[in-house]
Order: C-alpha cells, then sequence, then structure tokens
C-alpha cells in the first residue's frame, strides 16, 4: 500500500464522530481537502454541518476518530490560526454594539499579546482585509446598521485579516445582494489562487455546482463524497435529503 | 421636618456630608456601583441577567455560615456563588429540564437554605441588612474587603476586557483562533459573583441583580460602541448611587431602594428619551424643529 503523506492535506478527519450528551450528531464522517480546493457541505437541517464545522475548528469535542489540520492537531492549528469561520448571519447578534472594524480586528487577536493591543502590522492587515470586501467607506459603521450583505463581507473580512489558510463558511450566500454574491464568487476565486482550502454549507445546488470542486453530503454520517460532477447526482441528492427529490427541493432545472 | 432645616440646595448637598457615615456610604457605594456597571455590560450582552439573579441569591447561604464561623463573608459568599452555578451547570447536563427552570429552582433553594440557617444560627446576624443591604452601617472590615475585591474585579476586567467582550459576542471565534473560552467562562462567572457579594452591601441579596444588569441597560439604549458602553454604564450607576443615597437621607428612605430606583428612572429616562433607540427618538424630535 503506498503511505500517505499526511503534509499533503489540509484538512484530514478520518472516522470522526461528535455526540451531544450521548446523542449521536455525526458519526464515521471523513473529509480530505487539499491545498486550493472547495467543497461544498450539503445536507437538511440537522443533518451535521453545523457540527461538522464545530469539530473542525474545536468548539465541540469528538468522541472518536481523528482530526489532522495540515498534519498537526486541531489545538495547534487554532494557536496557528489556521482555521478562520464565518458564521450564517444569523449565528451573530447584529445589535451587539461593534463597529466594522472592531470586528474585522478580531481576526487579528489570536496572534496578539494578551491585551490584545494591535501593532501596526494588524491596523494595515485589517485596512486590506476591508478593503477587499469593499467596505472602506463603512469602517466605523456599527454591525446593526448594516445589510445583511455588508455584514456578511464584515466577518469574511475579519477571516481574511485572520490570514488563515481554511475557511469554514456557514451559508454564505443566504440573505445576501446580489453585488455581495459577485463579490464572494470573485473572492472564492482569488482564495484559490492563493492555495486556501474552502468548505462551505449552503442550501442552494447552484452554488454547488458553480463552485465547489468537491462536494461532501451528509446526514449524520456521510452520504457520499467527492468530485462535484461525480457525486452531485439526483441520486445522492435524494439520500440525502431523506428521500425527497431533487425536482421537488430545487425544481426541476436544477 | 427634618427637611424644612435644610435652607438653600447647596447645604442640601454639603450638610450630608459632615457625617462620617454618610460620606462612607457615597464613596463605598460609587466604588461598587463603579464595578458592578463595569461588569454589567458583559452580563447584559451575554444575555446573562437570570445568572446574575441566580448567583446573587444564591450567595445568602454561604453569607451567613462566614459569619456565623467568623470567616470573611466574602469568601462564603464567593463560594456558594460559584457553586450555585456549578450545580446549574451539573443539573442542565444531566436532566431533561430546561435552563431557565434549573436556574430558578437552584438559586430559591440557595436561597431558602440561607433563610434557614438565618433563623437556626441566631448568632448576631442582622437579616435586614443582608437582605436589603446597609451602606449606612458599612464595618471598617467590610470597607476594606470591599474595596480589595472591588479592585480585583476592576483589574480582571480591565486586563481581559477585550477578550470578554469577544467572548461574548462570538465565543466560537475566540475558540478557533485558539483564545481560552473555557477560562474566560468561569472568569466572567467569578467577576460575577465577586460582584454580587460587594453589591449586595449597598442594595442587598435582593435587589443586587439590579445594579448588576439595569446601568448595562441604560447604556446599551444611548450607544453603538462597546467602550462608551462600558462608560456610561459605570457613570449611571456611580450617578444612580449617590442620587440614592441623597434622597434616602433627605426623605429618610430604604438606601438599597433608593439607589435602586433611582437606577430604574434613569433606565426609564432613556427608554423614552434616547437619541437613537428611545420611544420617542430626541434626535428625531429635533431634526423636526429645525
Amino acid at each position: 500500500m503506498e503511505s500517505i503523506n499526511y503534509q499533503n492535506f489540509r484538512i484530514d478527519a478520518e472516522n470522526i464522530c461528535v455526540d451531544y450528551n450521548g446523542k449521536v450528531a455525526l458519526y464515521d464522517a471523513n473529509l480530505r481537502l487539499k491545498p486550493g480546493q472547495i467543497c461544498g457541505l450539503v445536507g437538511m437541517n440537522g443533518a451535521g454541518k453545523t457540527t461538522f464545522f464545530n469539530a473542525l475548528t474545536g468548539f465541540v469535542n469528538i468522541s472518536k476518530g481523528k482530526i489532522r489540520i495540515n498534519g498537526e492537531s486541531v489545538r495547534s492549528a487554532q494557536k496557528d490560526q489556521t482555521i478562520a469561520y464565518v458564521p450564517q448571519n444569523e449565528g451573530i447578534d447584529s445589535q451587539f454594539p461593534i463597529s466594522v472594524w472592531d470586528v474585522v480586528m478580531m481576526g487579528r487577536y489570536g496572534s496578539m499579546n494578551i491585551f490584545r493591543c494591535p501593532r501596526e502590522s494588524d491596523v494595515q492587515a485589517v485596512k486590506d482585509a476591508i478593503e477587499r470586501v469593499d467596505l472602506t467607506d463603512h469602517l466605523s459603521t456599527p454591525i446593526g446598521n448594516l445589510s445583511g450583505g455588508q455584514r456578511k463581507r464584515t466577518f469574511l473580512a475579519r477571516a481574511i485579516a485572520q490570514r488563515a489558510s481554511i475557511l469554514l463558511l456557514d451559508e454564505p450566500f443566504s440573505g445576501v445582494d446580489i453585488r455581495t454574491e459577485k463579490l464572494i464568487s470573485e473572492l472564492f476565486i482569488q482564495f484559490k489562487n492563493e492555495g486556501k482550502t474552502i468548505l462551505l454549507s449552503t442550501h442552494d445546488m447552484i452554488h454547488v455546482r458553480e463552485f465547489c470542486d468537491l462536494v461532501l453530503l451528509i446526514n449524520k454520517t456521510v452520504v457520499a463524497y467527492g468530485e462535484t460532477s461525480e457525486v452531485f447526482t439526483p441520486e445522492n441528492i435524494t439520500t440525502t435529503f431523506g428521500g425527497i427529490s431533487p425536482d421537488f427541493l430545487f425544481g426541476p432545472e436544477s | 421636618m427634618e427637611l424644612c432645616s435644610f435652607l438653600t440646595l447647596d447645604s442640601l448637598i454639603t450638610d450630608p456630608l459632615t457625617h462620617d457615615f454618610m460620606r462612607k456610604a457615597l464613596l463605598m457605594s460609587s466604588l461598587v456601583a463603579a464595578v458592578c456597571g463595569f461588569l454589567s455590560s458583559y452580563l447584559t450582552l451575554k444575555g446573562w441577567a437570570l445568572m446574575g439573579d441566580a448567583v446573587s441569591h444564591s450567595v445568602m447561604p454561604g453569607v451567613v455560615v462566614a459569619y456565623a464561623l467568623g470567616l470573611p463573608f466574602s469568601l462564603g459568599a464567593f463560594i456558594f456563588g460559584v457553586g450555585s452555578v456549578a450545580l446549574i451547570g451539573f443539573i442542565k447536563q444531566k436532566s431533561r429540564v430546561k435552563e431557565d427552570t434549573v436556574i430558578g429552582l437552584v438559586f430559591t433553594g440557595f436561597f431558602a437554605l440561607g433563610i434557614v440557617l438565618v433563623s437556626k444560627i441566631k448568632s448576631n446576624i442582622d437579616l435586614h441588612s443582608i437582605l436589603f443591604g446597609s451602606p449606612l452601617g458599612i464595618s471598617l472590615s467590610d470597607v476594606k474587603q470591599t474595596i480589595f475585591i472591588s479592585f480585583l474585579v476592576v483589574i480582571l476586567l480591565l486586563i481581559f476586557r477585550k477578550d470578554l467582550m469577544l467572548y461574548c459576542f462570538d465565543p466560537r471565534h475566540a475558540k478557533t483562533v485558539g483564545i481560552n473560552v473555557f477560562f474566560l467562562h468561569y472568569l466572567l462567572l467569578t467577576c460575577l459573583s465577586l460582584a454580587a457579594v460587594v453589591g449586595l452591601q449597598s442594595v442587598g441579596i435582593i435587589l443586587v441583580v439590579a445594579m448588576l444588569i439595569t446601568p448595562g441597560a441604560t447604556a446599551y439604549l444611548l450607544t453603538d460602541k462597546f467602550d462608551n458602553m462600558t462608560v456610561i454604564s459605570v457613570l449611571s450607576a456611580i450617578i444612580s448611587s449617590l442620587i440614592g443615597i441623597y434622597v434616602s437621607f433627605w426623605f429618610d428612605l430604604e438606601t438599597g431602594g433608593s439607589i435602586v430606583l433611582a437606577q430604574t428612572f434613569i433606565f426609564l429616562f432613556a427608554f423614552l428619551f434616547a437619541p437613537r433607540y428611545g420611544i420617542f427618538k430626541l434626535k428625531k424630535l429635533f431634526a423636526g424643529y429645525k
């Protein structure tokens, strides 16, 4: 058997299981992603998408299996700022009294000293990140005054400022305007060229076909995983969504 | 009437200051208010109002036991405050009962235990001052303890100010970039217990939760910047304390209740007239007349 060089994989999750107080949320899940790959994570609500993200970021502990990030443990990936998580708009308190600048600066916290005093390089990283998502006019705007798309871009900027090599995005396209959608898809191409690895969850099947090299269909465990063109079939999608046909879910065109 | 003896506004303010107990009460209550006000920014944003209520009530048996054993009351209060939170977490995890129910039943249980202990121990414990506070009768050893705890909490909050803000806002991101969320969770709980301990001297166990949430809620209506929120919260807490103590002196009212009422009125004022988030949005009103 050929030996696998684990360093080649950005993400290497092997047979991972997560349970909350005995209730199984995810079992025997595998995922391997290389630099520059974009993978779509598709499944029903409650299928374990968020749990998968939580396991990769170390927000929940896995009860079985192994996760390697760049060949290292999740703990050291946290220390190295390797993974950035971009939350769903619904997952954050939009009324929190905090500005765009402050949110993006949080991307630098992990590499600052204990008082979180920004150095010049941190300020520059934040400026650049905000410019890349086209929010320079909104530096001091409270996040509560932003549109859904602008808020999404703010959190993308935080991930950029963090200089993470792995991006986990929870529903990046939900509730955003066309301009933001266009900007995000341009950023994806840039990220890919920079060698970043992207795992995104989505409900929108068109986006999967458009952006994702790979797709991971899950329903508590992996239903199918592989190249989008091979795996993203009506049969697999039907299995993933508990027997409901994709025609019914996404219309006959998709 | 006593009030008639004060002839000018000036003497209304300065005469109480001639009393040693009033000077001490004003100083100590301001300090306590500042600490609780600082913390209340975090508690209101984190949604820990009920937790604050729980912890502050749960310290009751700790205070009683500490008094009975001649220990510093803050030690007993702290142990029971943190203990109640641990117990809440344990019951929540091991049963199907919903969290707010667990919180409610644990803190009332602790509180009841405290009341029963007071009736049984019958030492020189003044139940009234524990329940309703006694800023005018604070002893010298209590003053020392209060100053020590207050500075400890303020220093902790100042050091971890930004981390705690991140923890309240987005704990998942904090964890992802390697910040110790577990530590921050217990740091905030520790500060909460300690603040409840010092706060209860001013306004008593029953009302101390007001010190921990009202200033934060008021500030939340007045600003969209976190740092400003902290400053406004601290200021409104201090002003409420001063107003409460003076009013209670002039009209011979319960001091703790007066302080909390002053906080409530300031909140109502913000609720009605806050420039952006008030019912009558003052900014818009003025704009209309221009």
